[in-house]
């Protein structure tokens, strides 16, 4: 346990697995250089693994200060034991005052481990990191703290949870809610290498097999979306999200009830418990709107729903509402944007 | 909700969150192939006996509800310690906690209970491979794809809803374990039933009935922090170093909207509009 370090650094894990960095350390590089601006304090990336040096650069390009380099023959697959006996001993070296990690299956595997250890407070799935200030009953007030804000209970609130006293405050961050930010080539920062021991002692697990497969659709990088709910009606009418799809150039998705019911492949699920878009065009079809859906597309840039229910939920946070059958809508959509691509 | 925005357990209901179910399920199943006692833990309110009740009835052995006042406002690292303090006192091989849980969904009391525990711990178990002697191997989610991983007891898993399919209560087990009852329960109970007994009267039935249902094995065992030996500083509020800022209900509501006519032209108009902002290109 650390105790409140206000010169402190903020920190974020760079995850990678063979020598690949993930997109979620990199999302949350613009984000954590924010915070180290308004801090006015350094902004480091804590990275560890088996030659992996040459990430450091990108890491800086991306907008770290500094960057804090473990490697270790021992460090090439990760392993919660391994990877948080370091960083827990780079934090009680250092004392940074904020560290984040992306809540991917290893950062949610990793950082409650640390945390544990640490004895400091950590906060799940994070949608936004804000600096403020928290007033305490008694009128004592804290000053600049980490607010780690989250959906919770379904999504149907919004929690800002803060650690005014051990630190470091730690929060796992969604993957796909921050934008990327585009390297700076240009930018220089300090490598730091740090020697570390591990031993086959921290290496309890043996990894006998690992079988990774691409994921059919990349809806994080998609300009358009063009998602289908359980309105679309069945799996074989579900090929009207694909046409529009094909015609805007766009990625198809869908809602859960559409996944559960058959009608797509669960890789193209948005939503709390699928993947968070924030795409230029968002078009609903035949989906209500639940709020868990929601989560997952509401910062999308225009969001167009088309839905034969005027109640449904989707329109309230539609910019463009289209109240009708989408059996004749899409066609119609269809035709107009091909016309023009002809014109 | 209570007013420094933590959650007032004692006013909702006691339900099973899904993945323990299947956490539950795949320790059934190992019992039935390997041997062995599968001990049901929880930590809540009174009302949570009846999960524990809901896992006699589904095959448990054991249940042990840890209940203290003073549990109150435990966030994940104050529950993994008080939890740590409970599963010492088991004798156990294997941990199964359910990956998540589906009020807070942060997937962070299995991990944390594990570096409690100083043992190893596999998040996101989705197969149980193989068990042989004191070697174990699973199968785990790893996001776009997945593992084998082997490691020796003891070690905590956390399973998923994926691994398994969660059988449910058997008939014959209802019957025998629905009188199945906490210490705090049968109080109540016997209180209610006998209100013009005095105090003394009360306190000597309790003191029979229980050594009735421990002898037919249907005491629900209840743990408070003082009998687990917690440090109390690691408990509840002063143990959770995590606080609750603000809450805010949720309102989600587009800046600007327009009603789009369902007919050819109201549709053109409103592609030529995203092309023209060049929202479609």
């Amino acid at each position: 346990m650390i105790g409140v370090n206000r010169k402190g650094e903020v920190w974020v894990f760079a995850e990678q697995h063979n020598g690949r960095l993930e997109d979620t350390p990199i999302e949350l590089m613009s984000k954590a250089r924010r915070l180290a601006d308004t801090l006015s304090v350094k902004l480091a990336a804590a990275l560890l693994g088996d030659n992996v040096k040459d990430l450091a650069p990108k890491l800086i390009h991306y907008g770290a200060d500094k960057v804090y380099l473990a490697e270790h023959p021992l460090l090439g697959h990760y392993q919660a034991n391994s990877y948080a006996k370091i960083i827990y001993d780079l934090i009680h070296k250092y004392e940074p005052q904020i560290v984040l990690y992306g809540a991917t299956v290893t950062g949610r595997d990793l950082a409650p481990r640390i945390a544990s250890a640490a004895k400091a407070g950590l906060t799940a799935d994070c949608t936004d990191l804000q600096i403020g200030d928290h007033k305490v009953q008694a009128g004592q007030l804290h000053k600049n703290l980490l607010f780690q804000i989250r959906p919770a209970f379904g999504g149907n609130i919004i929690a800002t949870i803060i650690n005014f006293d051990r630190w470091p405050q730690m929060a796992t961050v969604r993957e796909g809610v921050m934008p990327m930010p585009e390297p700076d080539v240009t930018r220089r920062g300090e490598i730091i290498t740090e020697k570390v021991q591990v031993t086959q002692q921290d290496l309890p697990l043996e990894i006998l097999l690992e079988h990774k497969r691409q994921k059919k659709v990349n809806l994080k990088t998609s300009r358009i979306i063009v998602a289908g709910g359980a309105g679309v009606g069945s799996k074989e009418n579900f090929k009207v999200i694909w046409d529009l799809a094909n015609c805007l150039g766009a990625a198809p998705a869908a809602s859960r009830a559409a996944v559960d019911l058959g009608f797509i492949d669960s890789d193209h699920q948005i939503g709390q418990t699928g993947t968070t878009v924030r795409p230029n065009l968002y078009i609903a079809v035949g989906i209500s709107g639940a709020i868990q859906h929601q989560a997952g597309m509401s910062q999308s840039q225009k969001i167009i729903a088309i839905n034969n229910d005027l109640e449904a939920s989707i329109f309230q946070i539609a910019h463009y509402k289209i109240v009708g059958d989408l059996n004749e809508v899409i066609p119609r959509m269809t035709k107009a944007i091909k016309s023009v691509a002809r014109e | 909700m209570n007013d420094d925005g933590t959650v007032n357990r004692s006013a909702l209901p006691a339900i099973f969150n899904p993945e323990d179910l299947n956490a539950l399920e795949m320790a059934l199943q190992i019992k039935n192939k390997f041997g062995g006692r599968v001990t049901v833990i929880t930590m809540g309110p009174p009302a949570a006996a009846a999960v524990l009740r809901d896992s006699l009835f589904r095959g448990a052995d054991d249940a042990v509800l840890i209940t203290d006042l003073k549990c109150a406002a435990s966030d994940t690292l104050a529950t993994s310690y008080i939890l740590s303090c409970a599963v010492r006192k088991v004798n156990y091989d294997i941990v199964f906690c359910g990956r998540q849980a589906i009020d807070g969904d942060t997937a962070q009391v299995g991990p944390q209970l594990a570096e409690k525990l100083s043992i190893p711990q596999i998040t996101y178990v989705e197969e149980l491979v193989e068990l042989n002697g004191n070697s174990i191997t699973t199968r785990r989610n790893i996001g776009a794809g997945w593992q084998q991983v082997k490691t020796s007891l003891p070690v905590l898993l956390t399973i998923t809803s994926d691994a398994n399919e969660p059988r449910v209560a058997a008939a014959k087990r209802m019957m025998r374990y629905k009188n199945a009852l906490t210490p705090l329960e049968l109080e109540r109970k016997i209180k209610a039933e006998n209100t013009a007994v005095n105090e003394a009267d009360i306190k000597k039935l309790v003191e029979h009935k229980r050594s009735e249902l421990e002898e037919k094995a249907l005491l629900i065992k209840q743990w408070d922090l003082d009998f687990l030996g917690a440090d109390l500083s690691w408990c509840g509020r002063s143990g959770s170093p995590t606080k609750v800022h603000r809450i805010q209900s949720v309102v989600l509501a587009a800046k600007e909207s327009k009603n789009i006519e369902a007919s050819g032209e109201g549709i053109a108009d409103m592609i030529h509009e995203l092309i023209e902002d060049k929202t479609i290109k």
